[in-house]
């Protein structure tokens, strides 16, 4: 029934690995961005990758894609080969960091969604039942049929986040990489997909991985985390990895994991170096209120 | 049906509009060069070209002038160089938006300059005074009947293949960057339609001329965009003005022989002013200037 190619979600059951890396190398514009980043991650986890502004989470994330060529180390998606240069549309499902829609573009949500599906194709798109079937599903399970008729580019920044995870997720792949989805959400809407998210994890068995630079919107649905600093990740449950002692190492100097109301504040000790360009001192992946 | 119609075109028009040659053929070529523009249009107001669009035109006026002065077909002509300019700001690669600009910018002089002095040679070596005219601003009773079965060539080509390419094409031109993780060839696509445009160009360039062949690539479809919400849609609307707009031309233009002694008006004139009152009402119809900021997804 499934096109081949297309990896459905539950390839190997319970722990199936969805996605490895190991050992993952990139350099931009002549400087080394990734420095030999390794992790795991297997159907229907829920992953943050949380780093400061030019960590290299979009980096790392189209590589992964196969849109950047590693300067070293494998990545492999589901039980598929190491990725190399890929024939064919990847298994993976990706909502970029930012995906400016023109108002006027002349393309109701659904029809997006449609180009999730078969926008790779040649030839005109024929009507069809079962397209229609797929496309109407996908849009109910981010919660969209009320706006899947009118013009992508006029819905507003959470509206077009849950079309474009439709558009990334209606050929079903068992991986979905998201960019910083909630960084134009106000915390209600950023807190709607997170849930939706949480919910597509459990219940369609699709890995998640996505990219923020605070943990906090993420704690309650998260399961694994991977941290992103100087070139070098630290992994695993959120219990395991969000500790003074792991996230020290990771940044080369001391820092404290702080739990208030719930929520995780990662504090550096005065006098320590932050790497990070965006240069909000003391606080890193936390909010400072 | 047909004898309403006849009827319409009677009382509208002067007679014997539709039994001359030169008005069939030129009902024939410029009805499909204004469809094949139209649907390519489109795509090419989607990616935000249509400045590269009027570049490949004013380029290829060049070759327009040059097969006037050559005696050969002003279509070849026209479709030599605009194919030639898009290969070549292809092949300059250049991706962000300022400096392919600049890039077209100055393709577009060099084409220009080319055609001032290919003109030139046309006015004083040759008798051709009026080929600075038809090269620039089309002079669509002149289209020999031998153009007709060329012109169809090229525009079944372009529609073929962007119909082939439909998908891809939308997808790129809505998000480079969704295309790319969905699997489009990002080079192979803009190349497509780069040729596509080059041969829509040649199209318009010899029957509005290629100055005003603008007007028939971004008008149509500019409009049909504003109309349609979805992409079947936008292609429908923008055919429909580019073709009613050149066939309604044309029969102005054919009737404006006894408006003013002597001469008729010229069809571009007549198909350009169509296309702007239709793309104003539009406009005028949506009741509010075009937003100002696109992409600006808001926070609703
Ligand atoms: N095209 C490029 N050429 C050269 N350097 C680049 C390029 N793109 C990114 N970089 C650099 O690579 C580093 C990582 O960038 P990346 O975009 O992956 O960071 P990020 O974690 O996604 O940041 P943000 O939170 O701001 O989105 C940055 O230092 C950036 O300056
Ligand atoms: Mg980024």
């Amino acid at each position: 029934m499934r096109e081949p190619g297309l990896q459905t979600s539950d390839p190997g059951g319970e722990g199936a690995l969805a996605l490895e890396v190991e050992d993952l190398r990139a350099v931009l514009g002549g400087r080394p961005v990734l420095n030999g980043v390794s992790f795991a991650l297997e159907a229907g986890r829920f992953c943050g990758l949380i780093g400061s502004n030019g960590a290299g989470k979009t980096t790392l994330l189209r590589t992964i894609l196969g849109l950047q060529a590693p300067a070293g180390g494998t990545v492999r998606i589901g039980a598929g080969p190491a990725a190399g240069p890929r024939r064919g549309p990847p298994a993976v499902g990706y909502v970029p960091q930012r995906v400016l829609l023109d108002p006027d573009l002349p393309l109701r949500a659904r029809d997006l969604v449609a180009l999730g599906l078969d926008g790779h194709r040649a030839g005109l798109p024929l009507p069809s039942p079962a397209r229609r079937r797929q496309v109407d599903e996908m849009l109910a399970a981010v919660g969209a049929e009320a706006f899947a008729d009118q013009r992508v580019g006029r819905l507003s920044g959470g509206q077009q986040q849950r079309v474009l995870i439709a558009h990334a997720l209606v050929r079903r792949p068992p991986l979905l990489l998201l960019d910083e989805p909630l960084s134009s959400l106000d915390p209600g809407s950023a807190a709607e997909i997170v849930a939706l998210l949480g919910r597509l994890a459990a219940v369609q068995r699709v890995a998640i991985l996505l990219s923020a630079h605070d943990i906090n919107p993420l704690l309650g649905e998260m399961d694994r985390v991977v941290y992103l600093a100087r070139g070098r990740a630290a992994s695993g449950p959120v219990a395991e990895v969000v500790r003074g002692d792991v996230l020290s190492d990771l940044y080369g100097h001391h820092v404290d994991v702080l739990r208030v109301h719930g929520r995780v504040l990662v504090v550096v000790a005065p006098g320590g170096d932050v790497p990070d360009p965006a240069g909000h001192a003391t606080v890193v992946g936390g909010r400072e209120a | 049906m047909t004898a309403a119609v006849d009827a319409v075109m009677r009382a509208l028009f002067a007679p014997g509009l539709l039994a001359s040659g030169p008005v069939r053929t030129a009902a024939a070529v410029g009805g499909g060069a204004a469809v094949v523009c139209a649907i390519v249009g489109v795509f090419t107001v989607l990616r935000g070209e249509a400045f590269a669009g009027h570049a490949l035109a004013d380029v290829s006026s060049a070759g327009g002038s040059l097969s006037f002065l050559l005696g050969a077909s002003p279509l070849l002509g026209f479709l030599g160089m605009s194919a030639l300019a898009a290969a070549g700001l292809e092949a300059a690669g250049v991706r962000r938006a300022q400096g392919r600009d600049l890039a077209t910018g100055v393709v577009l002089g060099a084409g220009l300059g080319l055609a001032a002095l290919f003109l030139y040679f046309d006015a004083t070596r040759t008798s051709a005074g009026g080929a600075a005219v038809a090269v620039m601003f089309g002079s669509m009773f002149a289209i020999p009947a031998s153009t007709a079965p060329v012109a169809a060539a090229v525009g079944l080509v372009a529609l073929g293949a962007t119909a082939w390419l439909y998908r891809p094409l939308l997808l790129s031109s809505v998000s480079p960057d969704l295309a790319a993780a969905r699997g489009v060839r990002l080079g192979a696509t803009s190349l497509a339609h780069a040729v596509v445009l080059a041969l829509a160009v040649a199209l318009a360039a010899v029957t509005v001329g290629a100055i005003l062949a603008t007007a028939l690539l971004v008008g149509p479809a500019a409009t049909g965009i504003r109309l349609a919400r979805r992409p079947a849609g936008a292609f429908a609307a923008a055919a429909g003005i580019g073709l009613g707009a050149t066939w309604a031309g044309i029969g102005l233009a054919y009737d404006s022989a006894g408006w003013t002694p002597a001469h008729p008006w010229p069809v571009s004139f007549f198909v350009v002013a169509l296309i702007m009152a239709v793309h104003l009402a539009v406009r005028g119809r949506a009741g509010r200037p075009a937003p100002a900021l696109p992409g600006d997804g808001g926070e609703g």
